[in-house]
């Protein structure tokens, strides 16, 4: 009964979507504010019955009604609460749910704090989500209905893949997915104003928040998701160019050049049409991932059960999506007006040499993750393009993105001072050379490159702290007037300087992990000892544990460091009975920033065991990296400026000769 | 300067970028990537030794050898021909006799590969795609190798489609 209901609520949802998609812009062409008016009344109502269908799936779940085919298939009365209801989106049926769930989510809030967008835009804006909403919908009641129901339902179900039942599945794909949807309301903001044919500064303004709020939450998505495959799949790597990661990854990169075009576009009103097209590539991107994930094209993980329809129909929404938006791009671009001038060096230079090699990296990625599948499907031919395509590929691209990123934020906007700003940044340059170098004589006769990457990133970090004590004056007045001056620098200034931090923060990590992490595998017996850097790790034997639906062989180690003992770290091997599938838990142990990280092979009949043991220096500041970025786009997210949406001439007059210049 | 000039210095920077990415790519792709080979594909294109390649196919039962020290050993068939894999580490959880698994790396003279990545399907219903194909190829598909698969749910899963 309750799937039913959940089943009609999903009908009923895309009922009012086909309304909301056709009604306000009948509304916007006629002028009639009525019909305008019915867009927000049905994004919301539309949300509410998402909503329901979603709550009703997840009822059935955590009620293991096993005559759900979905929930027969992906669940197990065993469970414990928080799988039952993660399981609901562990699989294909479900995660779609999800992802039109948030899709609803972005459309009402929209819909409940856009008051200050103008009434036609707004119209127009729900009408374009509404678009996807409604092919999403069919898309899920047509291909992937989540409430099939099964005619002998079994007697328990088959349980969720082990490898899924982790934590990691609770934050990893709502994160992603708020982040993947999130960029749909730019989509949509873009292709109302081209619709609208008008585009000004303010629409960058309501734009920008969305598209930095779904930025926050993509990097944290591919961040945990990234950490949930270090710490599960007990091999210790932590990103593998895997297409699927390579899906969310594209996104990523065109959103945050996004991002920083639409900066430019606030501010100085120059770069519009570039914005719009890049808004509409970074749902692209989005749609593509989903599509690259969700239809069995590729294998992996994320790809729960295949059904080729599915990939027909995502192929065709992709089709339509993409190519309507850039259809109605080429069409209307030329009528949006130029904005702004500005000398090459200059804020907006920077800002355009950031897109400009954030979308080049974004466009290999795009090669690497799509070549196979082209080649495969014009020749027949398999290949596989794996870590050093994207290392020789996208390193060198990355690095000039980091050599000018300091740069950006300190250059004047319209026309900077190059030489000015070079001579500010020498403590960055100077902190570079002397961590550099101070690393090549630790690890003399090692590579050069590591070095110098770790030099780089110390320049990056130093870099983003000099432009906040250029602009709060530190060193140069006195404490109370920098005080005052840093109370008074706007969030975003703040935001941009530590996400600019997080850059490098990330950087120094990946650089340590790659170069200096170092492994040992061995067969031991209980009693005997590894040494891995100075840890000495005495294997003391294992023992069973019964898990809820598991059973679990545990290694016990006992970790000394000088003769001292340390810690205890206890990885396992779990055999989930349901599925007669294993998984392995590796045992982590942390010291500062640095990991030690334990996971077990197969046991050998004679008692011995294969162990695994990484140690991996500073490998933590890789996703910690990530969370200082998220960090700085909310505060830049929190400024004032950008939730007051409607442009409002600056005040000159009401701010004092103190106030730091931007 | 004109906008003339800026667009004309954008354009060039622009596409001085774009060439730069293009030569990257092009080198990367022809240094960097790996062609998968079923058992068959291997013995009849002659793969050369010292050539990385990806190997694909069910572990042949019986197969699989044990050392001490982590050495293992096994051959990987897709019906038609096996061709044997040495491998020193550990196999990921779900490497098992019979089932689909993906061997990275390099034959030897005497027709052995060394690999040094194995890699395993993440799901008891899902095979690699490639093996799947290549098993369809040889006509193996679903009879003994596969006849696991397609009992049980499987049968509403993408892995048991119609031929």
């Amino acid at each position: 009964m309750i799937a039913e209901l959940g089943h009609y609520a999903l009908v009923l949802a895309l009922a009012l979507a086909l309304v909301q998609s056709v009604v306000p812009l009948v509304g916007t062409r006629t002028r009639d504010p009525v019909l305008m008016q019915v867009a927000s009344p049905t994004a919301l109502v539309q949300f509410v019955f998402v909503a329901l269908s979603f709550a009703a799936l997840t009822a059935c779940y955590v009620t293991s009604d096993f005559s759900i085919l979905n929930v027969a298939e992906n669940s197990h009365s065993q469970q414990p609460l928080i799988f039952k209801l993660t399981s609901v989106w562990g699989n294909h049926e479900g995660s779609m749910l999800l992802w039109v769930l948030i899709l609803a989510f972005f459309g009402a809030l929209v819909a409940a704090f856009g008051n200050n967008i103008p009434a036609a835009l707004k119209a127009s804006v729900l009408a374009v989500q509404s678009w996807i909403a409604v092919t999403f919908y069919l898309f899920i009641l047509l291909t992937s209905n989540p409430f099939a129901r099964l005619p002998n339902p079994p007697f328990e179900g088959r349980d969720l893949n082990p490898i899924l039942q982790d934590l990691g599945l609770a934050i990893h794909p709502p994160l992603l997915y708020l982040g993947y949807v999130g960029f749909s309301i730019s989509f949509s903001f873009a292709v109302a104003a081209l619709i609208e044919g008008r585009i000004d500064a303010a629409w960058a303004r309501w734009v920008r928040p969305w598209t930095l709020a779904a930025w926050m939450f993509l990097t944290l998505g591919i961040a945990m998701g990234s950490y949930w495959a270090y710490y599960e799949l007990g091999w210790g790597g932590w990103w593998f160019w895997d297409p699927v990661e390579n899906a969310s990854l594209m996104p990523w990169l065109a959103g945050t050049a996004l991002l920083h075009s639409a900066l430019v576009m606030e501010k100085r009103e120059a770069l519009k049409v570039w914005t719009i097209l890049l808004a509409i590539l970074a749902f692209s991107l989005s749609l593509i991932g989903t599509f690259l994930v969700r239809s069995g094209v590729l294998t992996s993980v994320h790809t729960f059960a295949t059904d080729p329809t599915r990939g027909v129909f995502i192929l065709a929404i992709l089709i339509a999506f993409i190519g309507g938006s850039l259809a109605i791009f080429a069409w209307r671009a030329s009528s949006l007006k130029q904005g702004g001038l500005f000398a090459p060096v200059s804020r907006e230079g920077a800002l355009v040499l950031n897109n400009l090699l954030l979308t080049t990296a974004c466009a290999t990625v795009f090669v690497g993750t799509l070549y196979p599948l082209a080649l495969e499907a014009l020749t027949g031919a398999k290949i596989s393009v794996g870590a050093p395509f994207f290392n020789m590929t996208f390193g060198p691209l990355f690095l000039p993105i980091l050599l000018a990123m300091p740069f950006g934020p300190m250059l004047a906007w319209k026309r900077g001072d190059l030489l000015g700003v070079a001579q500010r940044l020498v403590w960055a340059y100077a902190a570079g050379a002397v961590v550099a170098a101070a690393v090549y004589a630790y690890t003399w006769g090692g590579p050069v490159i590591a070095p110098f990457a770790i030099g780089l990133s110390a320049y990056v970090i130093v870099g983003a702290l000099v432009d906040i004590a250029e602009r709060i004056g530190l060193m140069r007045l006195p404490l109370a007037v920098v005080a005052r001056r840093a109370a008074g620098l706007p969030r975003a200034s703040w935001g941009t300087a530590i996400a600019h931090l997080g850059v490098g923060l990330t950087m120094l990590g990946v650089v340590c992990e790659m170069n200096w992490g170092a492994e040992r595998i061995g067969m031991v017996k209980p009693g005997a000892v590894l040494s891995l850097r100075g840890y000495d790790l005495t294997f003391d034997g294992t023992s069973m544990r019964e898990g809820p639906n598991y059973r679990e062989l545990i290694g016990h180690f006992t970790v000394r460091r000088d003769g001292n003992v340390i810690t205890v770290m206890e990885p396992t091997k779990r055999n989930f009975a349901a599925r007669e599938m294993g998984t392995t838990e590796a045992a982590l142990y942390s010291r500062g920033a640095s990991q030690l990280y334990v996971s077990l092979g197969d046991p050998s009949p004679d008692g011995a065991i294969a162990v695994r043991i990484y140690h991996k220096p500073l490998v933590l500041l890789i996703w910690i990296g990530a969370l200082v970025m998220t960090f700085g786009g909310g505060l830049s997210l929190s400024d004032r400026r950008l939730r007051v949406g409607a442009p409002k001439p600056a005040k000159a007059k009401s701010k004092t000769a103190l106030q730091p210049a931007e | 300067m004109t906008r003339k000039q800026r667009r004309l210095v954008l354009l060039s920077v622009g596409l001085g970028v774009l060439g730069v990415a293009a030569g990257l790519v092009l080198t990367a792709l022809t240094d960097s990537i790996v062609f998968f080979n079923s058992p068959t594909d291997v013995i009849e294109k002659h793969v050369r030794p010292d050539t990385r390649i990806r190997l694909g196919g069910l572990v042949q039962p019986g197969s699989v050898v044990k050392s001490d020290d982590l050495h293992i050993r096994f051959e990987v068939t897709d019906g038609n021909k096996a061709i044997p894999v040495t491998y020193q580490g550990i196999l990921p959880d779900l490497f098992r006799e019979g089932q689909g698994v993906i061997a990275e790396g390099k034959l030897d003279g005497a027709g052995v590969m060394k690999a040094d990545s194995v890699l395993a399907k993440h799901d008891e219903r899902y095979m690699p795609k490639e093996i799947e194909d290549s098993l369809k190829k040889q006509g193996h598909w679903k009879d003994d190798y596969a006849a696991k698969k397609t009992g049980g749910a499987a049968a509403q899963s993408g892995t048991a489609k119609v031929q």
